[in-house]
């Protein structure tokens, strides 16, 4: 009976900063090791070179960093959005549909108005339509949730393939030209309902308004009365009541707001960057989103963090897979591997794991 | 049966949480065939003991040896071979199995699983130490105590020597304590030896042997208890004088505050929970209500707070003026707009009264979040609030930052009172204050409620412990099946007519 376990796990009660980060680097360096050693192994490239290639996919030029940062203020816009829902957990699956719902309420609206009023006027009407879009999308599943407690995961979920028809739909009645099946670039002669360009770039417009959302939703979350409410329903609904919190006007007030930012989302698609509707527009970030929420621990300013390394992961692996020819799984590889490792130093910043000192036998 | 050899032995034992040590350096006997009765205040680190004992938690530091051979104990299989066994505070039992089922469950047996021989063997266990159970039974059926049965004859069948108690008389009515103390004893008898772990002093008298005590998760002493008073015990746990009185002066000028009226509520499931309740509730007095849990104390006081919808009847407050407001049909906002305090301590406290994963500040924020300044919350007067209760009720806790539910259960009390009653309430109702609280923390609480009293409250204190509802209120009301079993003075009545009237309606009455 005398054996004693080598290795002892025990609760952290907390940790210093210093030693979270010091945690989540050496993840990062022991994911990088790895995910060489498997570049070696399986494909024989140099894994610093196919590093840089990384590097140089997502920093290169100044269109890449361009690029990087749109990339990141969507997919922050959409992970903002899901994080009260989130918080309040009510789990929101629908910020593609969202998204695309308030991408299909902006572009309805530069085909429909576009040229007939004034350019403010329209991208103020663009504006108010995407977002009560994206919110209606939301509220739907938010109601039967508050009222009958359905389950909102896979109403959420069900809701993104309705999206996706609509769209679909729509981007037959408006193709151009007849026959194309797709749009193509609205108003491309009037420009009618494009965003304004901000220092020369179509991007940094979308940026700013991402920045003010994200730092109002921080301060929304954290500060607010609603931000509070919505994380005590989040936490225990008996508790909500017994300080009189109405439970339900908190879930379709959250949801509405978490709808509207991802009507926002597609709102900046539409009339910041493409100028186009297709069904593939939002590409997943609905989904991505979650993940950059979670990781984050629903803090926006974290998020902004997580979503540029997501973006980055995606980028540069990209980037690689076109570089040197490889096939698409390896970037999956190289993305999940480094995912793995950022999510699997959670456990050691909970947990203290040490080894016992061996005691002295008696006899 | 003295001077012999320990059976059990603990030498030195240190455990950590990280920077918490919840036990340090604790040396312990446990003698064949005796009742050693564990006692401490809440957070003492009795229970962690106990659980590096029985396999759940190994100690960073020091030995154990089970009949004087040095044990290594890493998981509850080990406890079980060494014929430790343990029945934790909340029972680890699957609700659609039978009880059989349960008891063979994760056993390794080379033979074919054989549910009649089981079923045999535990009756045998039962008749021998005089337990009640009905192997074939399944475990959603059975009562609180009967599944305690069933994990104490879990225990025996593994082949136990050394029984570990946690609390098991906190959730029993006096005639089942009075039931498993009779086991106890037919254990004893048999040569086993028993840990049991408890608040209630008058228990700790009645069934041990020998008391341990631990304060702060140091060993303290070891008392007979033929030798030891109620006095002395409290003094070594808490570490200095305590005095154990009940203040309960006269009620000053009482005026009703409260008036219930003929009220039925059903849940749904469409089942009766209150019957035809009627009641009043008055300034400066405490009313208390008896009567074994669960039968409609919960349903009661989530009446008067707004939280339970109403079949019938009605709910009167009184104003200052007289005049009288129906509280029937509104809920906690409403109620809190109509200028009216009530506060609420219920008896769930981590899933109704607090945020478990909330910090000290942001749970005192709960009743007062509404008064910041337009959209934003108020974070400063919380903080403020927070640090106040902490320091006017002593409760243990790293920071105001911490999440209560990171607290013992003591604590955890203690901050939802304090918050509760830092409102200045009207009406202050409590369920079941008391649970699972240390003597000295108990005292406490009853201090506080009689501050309360002084200060022209209307006190509703929903109890378990009579002796301590005989002491404190100055009127109880006992609920038998949801309704009313009867009214008596607290300064009359006796616990013998209370106890009747909390099993049979009206049950005194006929005498």
């Amino acid at each position: 009976m005398n054996r004693i376990p080598l290795i002892h796990i025990s609760r952290r009660k907390d940790i210093v900063w210093y030693k979270a980060w010091l945690i989540r680097i050496i993840a990062i360096i022991l994911a990088l090791v790895l995910c060489g050693i498997i570049t070696m192994v399986t494909t024989g490239l140099n894994p610093i070179k196919v590093y840089a290639a990384m590097i140089d996919g997502t920093f290169g030029t100044t269109r890449r960093i361009w690029m990087l940062c749109q990339n990141i203020a969507i997919l922050l816009c959409i992970s903002i959005a899901l994080a009260p829902a989130f918080k309040m957990r009510f789990w929101n699956l629908g910020g593609d549909g969202q998204a695309l719902m308030g991408a299909l309420g902006a572009a309805a609206v530069m085909i429909l108005l576009g040229d007939k009023i004034p350019n403010g006027l329209l991208i103020l009407i663009m504006v108010v339509v995407s977002i009560v879009c994206g919110a209606i999308w939301a509220v739907i599943p938010a109601v039967f949730k508050a009222r009958w407690n359905t389950n909102e995961t896979l109403f959420t979920l069900m809701m993104n393939y309705v999206a996706i028809q609509l769209v679909a739909f729509f981007v037959i009645v408006w193709e151009v030209p007849k026959g194309a099946g797709k749009i193509g670039i609205i108003n491309q002669n009037t420009n009618a309902g494009w965003f304004p360009q901000v220092g020369g770039s179509k991007y940094l417009l979308n940026i700013i308004i991402v920045a003010v959302l994200t730092i109002a939703m921080f301060i929304y979350m954290k500060y607010s009365k609603h931000g509070y409410e919505l994380s005590v329903v989040g936490e225990s609904e008996p508790t909500a009541r017994y300080v009189g919190i109405k439970v339900r006007k908190v879930i379709i007030r959250t949801m509405v707001l978490s709808g509207a930012l991802c009507g926002v989302a597609g709102l900046l698609l539409v009339g910041g960057t493409d100028h186009t509707l297709t069904t593939t527009l939002v590409s997943g970030r609905g989904f991505t989103g979650v993940m950059v929420a979670w990781l984050a621990k629903f803090n926006p300013i974290y998020m902004v963090l997580t979503s540029f390394l997501i973006v980055f992961l995606q980028r540069g692996s990209g980037e690689i897979t076109t570089a040197y020819s490889l096939n698409q799984s390896y970037g999956d590889i190289i993305t999940g591997i480094i995912l793995f490792f950022i999510i699997g130093c959670e456990f050691f910043l909970n947990y203290k794991v040490s080894f016992r000192k061996s005691h002295k036998e008696v006899a | 049966m003295d001077k012999q050899s320990p059976i059990l032995e603990l030498k030195h034992i240190t455990k950590r949480f990280g920077n918490i040590t919840a036990n340090e350096d604790v040396s312990l006997e446990v003698y064949q065939g005796e009742i050693l009765a564990l006692l401490g205040e809440n957070g003492s680190g009795k229970t962690t003991l106990m659980n590096a004992i029985a396999g759940i938690y190994y100690p960073e530091e020091g030995q154990i040896f089970v009949n004087g051979k040095e044990v290594s104990i890493n998981s509850p299989k080990d406890a079980y071979d060494l014929g430790i066994g343990m029945i934790h505070q909340h029972f680890k039992l699957i609700d659609v199995l039978s009880a059989a089922e349960n008891i063979v469950l994760g056993l390794k047996d080379k033979r074919r699983y054989d549910l009649k021989a089981a079923g045999a063997k535990i009756r045998e266990i039962c008749d021998k130490y005089g337990f009640d159970v009905d192997p074939n039974q399944k475990i959603y059926n059975m009562s609180v105590s009967q599944k305690q049965t069933v994990e104490i004859v879990k225990v025996l069948f593994r082949g136990a020597d050394i029984l570990i108690l946690d609390e098991p008389t906190a959730v029993l009515t006096p005639q089942e304590t009075e039931k498993l103390f009779n086991v106890l004893r037919n254990m004893k008898q048999d040569g086993k030896s028993i840990i049991i772990i408890t608040h209630k002093l008058n228990e700790v008298l009645e069934i041990s042997d020998r008391v341990a005590i631990l304060r702060k998760g140091r060993y303290i002493c070891d008392i007979k208890t033929s030798e030891a008073d109620t006095q002395q015990l409290t003094d070594a746990m808490v570490g200095h004088a305590v005095t154990l009185n009940i203040e309960r002066k006269v009620p000053v000028d009482p005026k009703d505050k409260i008036i219930v009226k003929n009220l039925t509520v059903r849940d749904s499931d469409g089942v009766e929970k209150l019957k035809n309740i009627n009641f009043t509730a008055r300034t400066g007095e405490i009313l208390g209500i008896a009567g074994i849990s669960g039968n409609g104390q919960k349903e009661l006081l989530e009446s008067i707070a707004g939280l339970q919808k109403i079949e019938t009847g009605s709910i009167l407050f009184v104003n200052e003026d007289g005049t009288e407001e129906e509280l029937v049909g509104m809920d906690p906002k409403k109620i809190t707009d109509m200028g009216i305090t009530l506060s609420f301590v219920p008896e769930d406290r981590l899933g109704m009264g607090l945020v478990g994963n909330m910090d000290l500040a942001d749970n005192m924020m709960l009743r007062s979040f509404r008064h910041g300044r337009g959209l934003f919350t108020d974070r400063k007067a919380p903080y403020e609030l927070a640090e106040q209760v902490v320091k006017e009720l002593e409760v243990n806790t790293p920071s105001i930052r911490t999440a209560v539910r990171k607290l013992s259960g003591g604590n955890v009390q203690k901050v939802l009172v304090g918050r509760e009653i830092a409102a200045a309430p009207t009406v202050l109702m409590t369920a079941y204050a008391v649970r699972g609280l240390d003597i000295n923390s108990s005292y406490i609480i009853y201090d506080l409620v009689n501050k309360q009293k002084a200060r022209g409250v209307a006190v509703i204190y929903v109890g378990e412990d009579l002796d301590v509802l005989l002491e404190l209120c100055d009127r109880i009301l006992v609920l038998c099946d949801g309704q009313v079993s009867g009214e008596l003075d607290g300064r009359e009545a006796d616990k013998q007519k209370v106890g009747l009237m909390m099993t049979k309606l009206g049950g005194a009455e006929h005498e």
